[in-house]
């Protein structure tokens, strides 16, 4: 019996450690190389070379860039949405289960499928959105080749995906409040409004924390998106590099124009971003509990 | 950091219907006409998806755009079919998706009761690793998984994107917070003193105690694999894709038709929403579940 524990955590931490840990850490390896995919088998130290390379590259500065205004539209307007949708599901509804499914099959959707569609959708010649837009006397955008036009139907494609998801999450939140609460803030006087504002918001902080975290993760990481936004030359993140995200200029690098060295380091430049968020979100929750 | 929540099963009229039914007011008017709207915005990309796939390629260029289905539907589907090999696809993703589920289901569970249930040296530094690895980005593992799979002649295979998928961090820590709460320790004592064998204690008592989230964690793990993109994407190729990587391939001008396209997009979606049709309740019910707790 004394064995078991560690017989039962051991297929987990066995492929865990295999695929996930160990290449991280081969991946730190590596991007202090040269590495090119047309010679494998040469890999010649490097130093920080390749970190020196990247920090003067205006192509890697173009895509933080990128990836920090991508991820900002496309997270607040998507959480703002949620917040709204989970206080609509709330209410005592009709088919509550049916409403509930209905927003959650754009998650259903793969990243592909989604991003097929919409690239469709803003098309330049008889894309629907262009046409709507006409509809109310809007002058046609260029989505493809903008760079806030780009930059936001990208964003609209993960908005799209998202939002029920993170709805279901806030409203999970909503109903394991207190329904004294309310009744306590009734008495006092508040309004509806001012129930959601200073009861609601308030006991949600935790969650809105989480997936504010959560959708951090998945902006910087963002790559099918604008890969197929992208069309044929998707890795480059339209003609101008409008919307070349990190995830994107990493796979460009590496297996584009194949040098994994480099690659490497990128995906390390976006762990250590993630690195910083994650010390960020830890200082903010202590302070959370703190002030409680 | 942050932690997700696993709740056990409601009983009878449960948590839900205690905390929530004061608080719980009717829907007016106003409600059901902002949540069509929501639910319009949901739908209507994956209803025009089907009646952009019915259209022509000259028609989806032409203004306005189609609103109605056309006639060219059965014609589309069997050209995507054909023409970006979405058969093979289709059974590809159904192997790697259905194997990484049933691995990670599995693993999760033993690992997860283990987290939950026993005691052992280290077991709190190994949870805080695995939580702490959950927010690793896969950017992170496939210049390494690409070095390797070139060097065993791999490229191209279903088990390269198998393999690195078939535990997530995320799948322990899920099964585990679920076992705190949804298994009693006396059981197992109790079956632990009638002197039952780990293997015996696990299959009778802890599996069938785990089973609801299980089911969740495997609908949750299949649409997790059928969906994902970059590693796949770089370890496969035309010859022998997932049904991602075959939607790439429609999308970087493999095939130039749009309605094409379109159709590929539709019958990729397909299995997934189907599974939604199905499971969606459960589905519902397990992304709920993973309640929030700071």
């Amino acid at each position: 019996m004394k064995a078991s524990p560690y017989a039962f955590v051991a297929p987990f931490f066995l492929l865990f450690g295999a695929f996930s840990l160990v290449p991280l850490l081969y991946t730190a390896w590596y991007s202090l190389h040269n590495v090119q995919l047309s010679a494998l088998d040469h890999k010649t130290w490097a130093g920080l070379d390749n970190y020196e390379n990247l920090l003067s590259s205006d192509f890697f500065w173009n895509a933080l860039k990128n990836t920090l205004t991508i991820g900002i539209i496309s997270t607040v307007p998507q959480l703002l949405a949620a917040l709204a949708l989970a206080h609509l599901l709330n209410y005592k509804l009709r088919g509550s289960t049916a409403w509930r499914v209905v927003m959650l099959t754009p998650y259903a959707t793969s990243v592909a499928a989604a991003t097929l569609v919409f690239t469709l959708l803003y098309s330049w010649d008889g894309g629907m959105v262009n046409w709507i837009l006409d509809f109310f006397g809007v002058d046609p955008v260029n989505w493809r080749e903008s760079d806030w036009g780009s930059q936001f139907a990208v964003s609209s494609i993960v908005i799209w995906r998202w939002t029920g998801y993170n709805a279901l999450i806030y409203l999970a939140a909503m109903q394991a409040i207190p329904a004294d609460l309310y009744e306590s803030a009734a008495l006092d006087g508040a309004n509806r409004w001012q129930q959601f504002r200073h009861v609601t918001v308030p006991q949600l902080r935790p969650t809105i924390l989480f997936t504010v975290v959560v959708s951090t993760i998945g902006a910087t990481q963002l790559f099918g998106e604008p890969l197929l936004f992208g069309g044929v030359s998707g890795s480059k993140g339209g003609s101008e590099h409008q919307y070349q995200t990190l995830g994107l200029y990493m796979y460009d690098q590496g297996w584009i124009i194949g040098n994994l060295g480099k690659a490497s380091a990128i995906a390390w430049s976006m762990f250590l971003i993630l690195l910083i968020v994650a010390a960020v979100n830890l200082l903010l929750t202590r302070r959370l509990r703190k002030s409680q | 950091m942050t932690t997700t929540e696993l709740t056990p099963p409601r009983k009878g009229g449960g948590r839900r219907g205690r905390m929530g039914a004061g608080r719980q007011l009717h829907a007016g008017p106003v409600t059901y006409v902002v949540l069509t709207v929501f639910a319009l915005v949901s739908l209507a990309p994956l209803v025009w998806t089907a009646i952009a796939a019915s259209r022509t390629n000259h028609r989806l260029a032409e203004t306005p755009p189609p609103l109605w289905f056309g006639g060219n539907l059965f014609k589309n589907l069997e050209a995507a079919w054909e023409q970006a090999g979405l058969g093979t696809a289709m059974l590809n993703s159904v192997i790697v998706a259905g194997t990484i589920t049933v691995s990670t289901v599995l693993f999760s569970t033993l690992a997860g009761f283990a987290f939950a249930k026993l005691r052992f040296r280290f077991s709190g530094l190994l949870l805080l690793l695995t939580i702490g690895t959950m927010m690793i980005p896969p950017q992170l593992a496939v210049v390494p998984l690409y070095l390797w799979m070139s060097d065993l002649g791999w490229s191209n295979q279903l088990h390269t994107v198998i393999l690195p998928s078939l535990v997530t961090a995320f799948g322990t820590f899920f099964m585990r917070q679920y076992l705190v709460q949804a298994l009693p320790t006396e059981l197992i004592e109790a079956a632990r003193v009638d002197g039952a064998s780990s293997l015996r204690i696990v299959w009778h008592v802890v599996f069938p105690a785990a089973r609801p989230a299980m089911a969740v964690l495997g609908l949750l793990t299949f649409v997790f694999a059928w969906n994902d993109f970059l590693w796949p994407i770089i370890a496969l190729n035309q010859q022998n894709p997932t049904v991602q990587v075959a939607l790439n391939s429609l999308g970087t001008g493999y095939v130039p038709d749009q309605a094409v396209i379109m159709a590929g997009a539709l019958l990729g979606t397909l299995p997934l929403l189907v599974a939604f049709l199905l499971f969606g309740k459960q589905i519902v019910g397990g992304i709920m579940q993973g309640a929030i707790k700071g």
